[in-house]
Parts: structure tokens; sequence; C-alpha cells
């Protein structure tokens, strides 16, 4: 039949025009992840490549055992708990400004939100640290504290990378929640103010659970970022007084140190964390995937 | 200036279910053609056929003697208004209209291009808005633009698909008598989709009704509406729709829930061989208040009485429902054919159209007149329709087609001197 | 129902405060890098003097070696990168959106999955291989990893603006008597040619953003991009503090950034919200 043999045509062009991409996708991400589970079974240091041997996933057991896994396990969580959770509150009043404010005021609030957007993560990590830091920093000034090192103490570390995480990232999730915030139909709410809600009862019983999905979708995408941060931390501290992450962790010992053995197994275990964010968004809040894909 | 043949024309998609099943039509050059149908039917399907976006499973379709199932939409040389318009965003209403005559690249020149889009923007009155973009132009405007785009070059045939299914209905109606307009005055064979019966009774000089992808009927309006072949296209032709009735035929008379009537000699013989169990169709309008009714009138009429259930006064007509109870079998072909008509049946009752003199009210009880001579009698099984009139019908093709003729030569005659030598 | 007074300024000052919240950082960056080496740690917002020595520095002076060729590797490869990550990704979207074959949300599922990948992941094995095959410390060795951060994004954008395209279009083109490829070229391109700008410019930020990969796999000024350069930067002398020239880099890279977020501020939050959630 002619109906099959179109539709016959119609695939062979599909998936011919996806395929170039497709590749390089899978050139770029798959073939590295499985070298990197393959490498990560020995103990391979690049600069000694002779004596690489098997080793049975002994640097699992090492990074396992490792207190100092545990302590990078534990800031990562940290930085992502606190980044998204002012990130999802900051971005919903903006959101809510973006869509309430008068017209002369909304063109502008957009326009000037999507600055932080813009700037390199790197930039706003110096912007930053330069306003903390010890001889270049207007905040100790400011506090009436002048002398106190930012980046002398674990929690003021945190702090101050946290405020640069948040500062860069809250426009893009501000605007994915306007998004969802602005397919709630108006009808709704009037609906809903006839019927005698107030402003809060409005914002708990209509707007936010319409929005659902948005503010899941939102979270999921914002906390794989968090969890990788990595170029805030390089930039202000280094991984000093305790603040490494574990992509800082990954990084210094591969890159750095050049232990690829130890690096890979490190890059598995984020790997890990990574699909197990998603697993326990999609399976156990039932992030809707169909939705983000728009079908 | 074409003709346009379908032989056994067959549309099935992957799963085999065919969309389209053995339509046959034949649409004589500068006729305009309605096919009509309730969602589902295969109209679009077929006019897609037509156009050349869709291919045609099985059958055969010619365009003026030339068999055209292979060739591409472009060298079919038809033009198509969409349903949703499908004017082109980026381009001015000048540039659309003007579209198909750059896509025809060399054949016309510059002057000639802008001589015919202001000829098409004039004759449908768009001249103020040949600079503005589609966007900004009202539903009746973007409607006019469409059709614009479609008569600016010389095409074979126009091709509308529910043109007119995205306006309101004050403007519906105004474009419709637009496009009948136009259609007269250019003389170009037309098919036109819709699923709205009063636009298909209103513009078409044929019309093809459509059930499921197979075709009911393919006759003049009044034909359909004064003889349908089947209960199906009685009950679409017609607003408000035909009424239904379950009857007995016992003993020469036809009993139903009102009460009963015999049809005249000629008629009652059609379904001697019939069920006992038979539907008969009478039309609201053929209802009248038996008060109302000249006592020399009364006589040759049949009564019905009921109680008034619920009235509505239109002002030139008083609609009056009264519902009954149906037997099971005759239930169940009513509530099929609702749903082939896209209805949803709530209750079994008759509506009767009368004078807006009549005193009738809601709770009253009533006597309604009608003439046996306009009652239809299908069967329920096959709903066929029993008491068809093929000499009648023969004589109504013959008149309609002689109408069309007259009306084609008039228009092109004062046409040509508004429009000025357009062929 | 006009706005009141009140209202007027209420949503003024909101938007005022936001304007603080967002310009804040971009202004202490100008600021600093407007300090004089004598003034960098006068521990004020402002500057004492205003000075140019900080530009003068990263364009002419010391700090010129290390942060032209870095200019001149981040913009290249950065648009390199994007050109063919959005040509790809338009051959992929169209598919996806306008073709029915199987697998194809198995695509669409695999970008989403490439996306949310780890770059660190990533990055290991990428730089053991690199250096094997002579890649490391190249600008190609930068462009193919720099694509599984902007195909992925580019792919979802597109295909969102795709959908939209109404393709009945085409087949009104075809019935007005153009060729399938008259069609595309007419038709298709004028409405499909904002979103796919749109998408340049979101796949050119995330480019321009990376520096994991930037200060992972290259070792030179023959590849490394600004932001991987930047933590390369040294005083004027070992002991002075490099912030000034920094921050004067900093700056020479961020404001083409905020001029085409200004431009394009529309553009940019339709592609980036109906790239992520159904806009």
């Amino acid at each position: 039949m002619s109906a099959t043999d179109r539709a016959k045509s119609e695939a062979k062009l599909g998936w011919m025009l996806s395929a170039p991409a497709v590749i390089i996708l899978l050139a770029v991400t798959a073939y590295p992840i499985v070298q990197a589970i393959y490498f990560s079974l020995f103990n391979y240091r690049m600069t000694d490549p002779d004596n690489r041997s098997f080793n049975w996933g002994h640097n699992y057991i090492v990074i396992l055992s490792d207190p100092q896994w545990w302590q990078t396990l534990g800031v990562t969580v940290l930085i992502t708990v606190i980044t998204v959770a002012v990130e999802l509150v900051l971005g919903f009043a903006l959101a809510l400004v973006m869509i309430n404010a008068i017209r002369s005021v909304r063109p502008w609030v957009r326009t000037v939100i999507l600055i932080p957007y813009g700037i390199i993560t790197v930039v706003s990590a110096f912007a930053w640290k330069y306003a903390f830091d010890l001889p270049t920093g207007f905040v100790g000034t400011w506090t009436g504290n002048s002398d106190f090192d930012w980046f002398g103490h674990f929690g003021s570390s945190i702090v101050v990378i946290c405020l640069a995480e948040i500062w860069k990232t809250t426009p893009f999730i501000s605007l994915l929640l306007l998004s969802g915030l602005a397919q709630i139909p108006g009808d709704m709410l009037e609906a809903a103010t006839v019927d005698g809600a107030s402003w809060w009862q409005r914002m708990t019983k209509v707007i936010l659970p319409n929005m659902k999905a948005a503010i899941l979708v939102a979270l999921l995408f914002r906390t794989l970022d968090a969890f990788r941060v990595f170029d805030s931390v390089f930039v202000m501290t280094s991984g000093a007084q305790d603040t490494a992450t574990v992509s800082f962790l990954a990084y210094d010992q591969s890159i750095s140190q050049l232990q690829v053995g130890m690096g890979s197994a490190l890059s598995v275990m984020l790997f890990l964390c990574v699909a197990i964010i998603c697993f326990i968004f999609i399976k156990g809040f039932k992030v809707d995937l169909g939705q983000v894909r728009g079908d | 200036m074409s003709e346009i043949v379908l032989e056994h024309i067959v549309k099935k998609y992957g799963d085999g279910f065919p969309a389209v099943n053995d339509v046959s039509l034949t649409i004589a050059d500068g006729e305009f053609v309605i096919l009509v149908g309730p969602s589902g039917s295969g109209k679009s399907t077929l006019l897609r056929m037509i156009v050349g976006l869709e291919d045609i499973s099985d059958g055969s379709l010619s365009i003026d003697g030339k068999r055209v199932n292979d060739v591409a939409p472009r060298e079919r040389g038809l033009s198509m208004v969409f349903q949703n318009y499908a004017l082109y965003p980026h381009l001015t209403v000048y540039e659309n209209i003007a579209f198909p005559l750059r896509l025809a690249k060399g054949q016309f020149s510059d002057q000639e291009i802008d001589r015919r889009v202001n000829q098409a923007a004039q004759m449908l009155e768009l001249g103020e808005h040949l600079q503005r973009k589609p966007a900004n132009l009202s539903g009746g405007q973007r409607q006019r633009v469409a059709m614009g785009r479609a008569i600016v070059r010389d095409a074979k045939a126009f091709l509308f698909d529910e043109p007119l299914s995205n306006l309101d209905a004050k403007l519906r109606g105004q474009m419709r008598t637009e496009i009948s307009r136009m259609q007269r005055t250019l003389g170009t064979t037309t098919v036109y989709v819709t699923h709205d019966q009063t636009e298909a009774m209103t513009l078409g000089d044929k019309v093809a009704v459509l059930k499921r992808g197979v075709l009911q009927q393919y006759a003049s309006p009044k034909e359909l509406y004064d003889e349908p072949v089947n209960l199906f296209v009685a009950g679409f032709i017609g607003s408000p729709p035909m009424n239904f009735l379950p009857v007995q035929n016992r003993d020469g008379a036809l009993h139903s829930p009102f009460g009963s009537f015999s049809l005249p000699e000629g008629r009652a013989r059609a379904f001697d061989g019939a069920p006992e169990l038979l539907i008969a169709g009478i039309r609201p309008e053929h209802f009248r208040d038996w008060e109302l009714v000249e006592p020399e009138d009364q006589a040759r009429g049949a009564e019905f009485t009921a109680k008034v259930d619920v009235t509505e006064w239109l002002g030139h007509e008083l609609y009056v429902y009264l519902p009954f109870e149906a037997d099971a079998e005759v239930r169940e072909a009513l509530e099929e054919l609702d749903r082939d008509l896209d209805g949803e049946s709530l209750r079994t009752q008759i509506v009767a159209a009368l004078e807006p003199g009549s005193l009738v009210r809601e709770g009253d009880d009533m006597s309604l007149w009608f003439d046996p001579a306009n009652v239809m009698v299908f069967d329920p099984k096959t709903g066929d329709n029993l008491t068809r009139d093929p000499a009648n019908a023969r004589r109504l093709a013959e008149r309609s087609e002689q109408m069309r003729q007259r009306a084609l030569e008039r228009a092109q005659a004062e046409g040509a001197s508004v429009v000025g030598g357009k062929e | 129902m006009k706005a009141n007074p009140k209202k007027t300024i209420l949503w003024v000052i909101v938007g005022l405060l936001i304007a603080v919240y967002a310009l804040f950082p971009i202004v202490w960056i100008v600021s600093l890098s407007m300090k004089s080496a004598s003034d960098i740690a006068n521990r004020h917002f402002w500057p004492t003097n205003i000075s140019w020595e900080n530009y003068q520095l990263i364009f002419t002076g010391d700090a010129h070696d290390l942060f032209i060729p870095a200019l001149i590797n981040s913009i290249g490869i950065c648009l390199i990168s994007t050109l063919v990550a959005v040509v790809l990704a338009t051959l992929t979207a169209y598919a996806v959106a306008r073709l029915d074959f199987p697998g194809k949300s198995l695509i669409l599922t695999m970008a989403l999955g490439v996306s949310i990948f780890p770059v660190i992941s990533l990055v290991t094995p990428l730089f053991n291989v690199w250096s094997k095959i002579g890649l490391y410390d190249t600008w190609l060795g930068l462009i193919i990893p720099y694509l599984s951060l902007t195909l992925p994004i580019s792919i979802w954008t597109l295909a969102a603006f795709f959908r939209q395209i109404p393709w009945e279009l085409e087949q009104a083109a075809q019935v007005d008597g153009a060729t399938p490829f008259q069609a595309f070229r007419k038709v298709i391109v004028p409405l499909a040619s904002p979103g796919v700008f749109t998408t340049a410019i979101i796949a050119f930020f995330i480019a321009w953003n990376d520096f994991l990969y930037g200060i992972s796999l290259t070792s030179t000024s023959a590849a490394r991009p600004v932001p991987a350069a930047l933590s390369f930067f040294t005083g004027a002398s070992q002991f002075e503090e490099p912030a000034g020239a920094i921050a004067a880099a900093a700056i020479v890279v961020t404001i083409p950034v905020i001029i085409i977020v200004l431009l394009f501020q529309r553009q940019i939050v339709s592609g980036l919200t109906s790239g992520a959630v159904k806009g």
C-alpha cells in the first residue's frame, strides 16, 4: 500500500535528519561515560600508565569509606538545598511581580531580570568574591566589621557561594514559573474571587495546585544544575575551608592530580547521584516529562 | 472552467478503515457543488484528495477528462480556501494575494500582477488593507484575503474547506452571499465543504450528502428536501430537522402515538411489502394549528392531539414541542440517527413550526393539522424512504439545472460589465 | 480602573528594588575595573578616582598576552559550536516536529538526558581521550564537547518553535503552485527563522558561559577561552591583586551579552520557556 510506503519513507527521512545530532550526542556522552565506568575500575594514574592495574572496584570502596567523600557530598547537598529553596521562593515572588506589575513597569522588570542570566557564572563568582574578600571587599566596610575574613570560615564561605549562585540563576527559575503562572486562566481566578476566596486562598487553593507541574519541572532542572555546582567554588575558595563539592573533588582528582582511575570513579558517582535525583523526581513527585516536552 | 469527475474514489488510512468509500460524483463546468455531512463523514478528506493534498487509495479522479490521481497539487491548477485561511503571516495582504502569481515565474509581468491583485482586492473590498499584515485583520477580512488569493489566478476550480466556520453568525451570512455572488460572476467550477446544512442549501447548485465516507445522495437542494433517499438525508436537511414518529402500518392506516392517518392512494402502495413498524417523517413547517385552518381544508388533512410541553415564540414563527414515548426498536433507530447527525438524543419529541398567531401555550392540549401527502415513510431497518417519487425527483433535477444555467448567464452578463473583461 | 498614583509609586519602588538586585554586582564589577592598582583595596564600593589602567593592562599591557588570545578563542569556539549546533538541531527539530517516525520521542528524551548530564562526568574521559588523539588544547577539542551543551537545548527549543509553525501553510503554498522547495524557502524559512535565531542566541550564551570544559581541556592560550583565562590572571607584580584586570576583562566579555539581552529579551524569554515548559 502507498500509505505504508509513505510512512516508511517518512521514518527514513526522520532518522536521516536526526542522525547527525544523535550521533554527536552519543559520541560526546555515551562513549565518555562508558569509558569513565571502565577506567573507574582501574588503579590508573596518567603520569604512570605502565602501572595501570585492574583493581576490582577498589576505587569505589575507597570513596565510600573516605570521610572526605561524605563531606563533599554533604556540602553539595547543603548548597543545593539552600540555593534551590531560596531561588524557588524568590523566583516565584519575581514571577508574581512580572505578571501583576502595572503596564509601565512590567517590560523593564522583565528585561532587567534577564541580565543575571546572561552573565558568565565565573564573572558573577568573581564579582561576589571581590565584594566580600579581604583586600578588595566593600561588604566588610558596610557591615562595620572590616577585618572579618569571609573566606576564612566554612559557614560564611558557603553563604557567599550560595549568594552568587542564587543571584545568577533566580531569573531562569522565575521565567519558568512565570510561564506556568501565565497559563492559569484569568477567569478561573475571577471565579475563585466571586466564590469568596481571599488572596491567600487563591494562591494556595487555585494558583499553586495548577502550577504544580511547572514548579516541579523548574525544581528538577534547578536541583540537577545546583548539584553540579563547580564554577563558583573553584573561583571563590578552590575547595578551601572544606567547601569542596563533588564536582570540584572529581575535577581535583582527575585533572589536577591526574588520578584517572579515582577521578573516573568519582565522575561515575556524581552521575549516579544525578540519576537518583532524577529518579526521585520522576517517580516520587511524578514530574511529567511529557509536559516538559510540550507534546 | 472545468469538469471534475470522481469515479469510485476510496481513501484508506494505515489501519485499513475507509475514510471515503466508493464515492462517484460528476461536477459539471461552472457548477457550485457542496460536500456536506456531519464530522467524520469524509467530506474534507474528499476535498483534499481533489486538490491533491491526500493520496487517492483507489478509484480515479479526472479534471477535464485527464486523469490526475498522480499529479502534484501545484500542477492541478486548482485554488483552495482553507478552514483557517492559511494566510502567510510574514507577507502583506497584497503579497498574500499575489503569491500564486509570483510563483508562476515569468508568466505574469509586474504590471499584470498589480492589475490582477487590485482587481481581486476591489471585488472583495480589500483595497485599503493591501499593505497590512494578516495578523492585523479581522476574521472576515482574513477570509476575504484567502478568497482573493484563490481567485487571483485563472484556476480551473475553487475549493473551499469549511471557510466560514470561524466567523460569527452575522458575518457568516454576509460572506455566504459574497461567495455566492463571486462564484456566479466568475462562473468557475466550485467545490465547497461544510457541515452546515444551511450553507449547503443556500449555496449549492448540487449537494452531495456524505455519511461515514459513503455518498448518500447527490442532488439539488430542493430534491434533497422534497425527495430524500433515506432517513439520514431527511434528518440532515432542514432546520429545525424533520420529525420522526414510530407508526404501526395496520389496516391500510398508520397509527402513531398522537393519532392515526392514511396516506393518499398512490403513496400508500409503496410500502405494501414493508414491515408493520415504520417511521413516519413530517417536517415541522408542515404542521398547522387546527384552530387556524380553514374549515374546508380541515377535512382533507389529518389530526394529531397532544399536550404541549414547551413553546418558543420567535416572532415570525411559534415552535411547539410535544414529547412522546417510542417503542424500543424505533428508539434505537432514532438514537442511531441522532448519533450520525452529531446530536445527542435527549428525548423523543416532535417540533411543530406554527403560525405566530397561534394561541397555544405550554401545558395546553392542542390539535395539530397536517396534510398526509407531505408525510414520508421510512423503513426503520434500512432507513430507505419508501415514499420517494423518482418521477418528481427527475423533474426537480431538470428544473434546478435550468435555473442554474439561467442564473449563470445572467450573472455573467452583469458581471462582465462590472469586472470588465475577466474571463 | 486607571492605576492610582499610590499604586504606581509602589510598583516603581518594587521595580527599582529588582533593578538594584539585578544590576548591583554588574555595577560593582564596573566600579572595580575602574580602580587603579593603589585604589583597588580601598574597601569602598566606588573608586576614589576613575582610572582606565586595568583596561590598558588587558588590551595593551602585561595581561594582553593572556586576554586577547582568550577573547579570540572564546568568540571563535562559541560561534562555531553555536553554528554547528543550530544547523544540526534544525534538522533534528524539523524531523521531530514535522515528521512521524518511530523513536522520535526517544530522541527528545535522549537530548533531555544529555542536558542533565554532569559535565564533570564527561570531562575526565574526554581529557584522557583528547590527550591521546591530540585534541587536547585545540579549538576542535572544545567545539565537540560544547555541542553536548548546546545541542540538547537547541533541539528542545527549536522543536517547540517548529511545533507552533502552521504547517498547513506549506500545503496552501503547494496548492498556490509552489514546488516543495519553493514552499520551504518562501513560506517555512521566513516563519522558522525567528526561532532559529533565538535558539542561536541561547546556545551561544551557554557555550560562552562554560568554564569546566575550558579549564580542563586546555593548557595554553592556543584554545583557552575567557572564563578559564580569568583565573590565570595575575597582578602587575606577583604580590598584587589581579582583581582590577579580572574585572576589566569580565566587563569586556559581559557588555556584548548585556546588549544582546537588551535587544532580544522578548525572543530569549520565549525561547527559554518554550524549550523547558510548554509555553
